[in-house]
């Protein structure tokens, strides 16, 4: 009898003990080849896009994406290359939050991870960038 | 009351095996918020919450050519 208690006893501390690694992935892992290859070209990118942050030009999505938000802001020459600019950031940006997704064998997690970027991308954007609210509108920060 | 103690530590092991299980299916929003601002500070080059100097970046594209 007394082993029986022993044994289960042992067996409940053991399941107690098991949710420990699971609760330890406290970080999402973002240390992949694809996603580090990722950022690095956004950093690249980022040389270029901040001037039109700081302009107005090109302002932060709710859904973590950039957009032209004020053509005018920039000249007619540059139009093409700053369109090409968004195209190729918001690619990036598709990518890596797929990347985290897959990376963390969660693929349906990439919608969560991309609306949880749009408001880090936005809370974390210098003062006087402009940022989509809820509505759509676009606020300067 | 042994068989009754018995019990009682299975449940509890299956009860927390079982929140284990939950906690897994949901979306982690706190590491997903840790991942992405890990990511934002080095793309944009912040430094621990320091002023951005986002004009002023320390590579330029083309530069390791």
């Amino acid at each position: 009898m007394r082993t029986r208690i022993f044994s289960v006893a042992v067996l409940a501390t053991l399941a107690s003990l098991l949710p420990a690694p699971a609760l330890g992935q406290a970080n999402l892992d973002i240390n992949t080849p694809a996603i580090v290859s990722l950022q690095r070209s956004m950093q690249q990118r980022h040389t270029q896009l901040a001037p039109l942050y700081a302009s107005g030009a090109v302002g932060l999505t709710r859904d973590g994406n950039v957009a032209l938000r004020d053509a005018r802001a920039v000249p007619l020459a540059q139009r093409q290359r700053v369109n090409a600019l968004i195209a190729s950031e918001n690619q990036d940006r598709a990518a890596l939050y797929r990347e985290i997704a897959r990376a963390n064998g969660h693929p349906e997690w990439e919608a969560d991870i991309r609306a949880t970027f749009g408001q880090r991308w936005i809370s974390r954007a210098q003062q006087g960038w402009y940022y989509q609210n809820a509505s759509g509108a676009w606020v300067r920060k | 009351m042994v068989k009754l103690a018995c019990r009682h530590l299975l449940l509890a092991g299956a009860l927390t095996l079982a929140g284990c299980v939950t906690i897994n299916i949901y979306f982690p929003a706190a590491a997903a918020e840790k991942a992405a601002d890990r990511i934002i500070d080095e793309v944009w080059q912040l430094k621990n919450g320091a002023t951005p100097k986002a004009e002023q970046p320390e590579a330029t594209p083309g530069e390791k050519k």
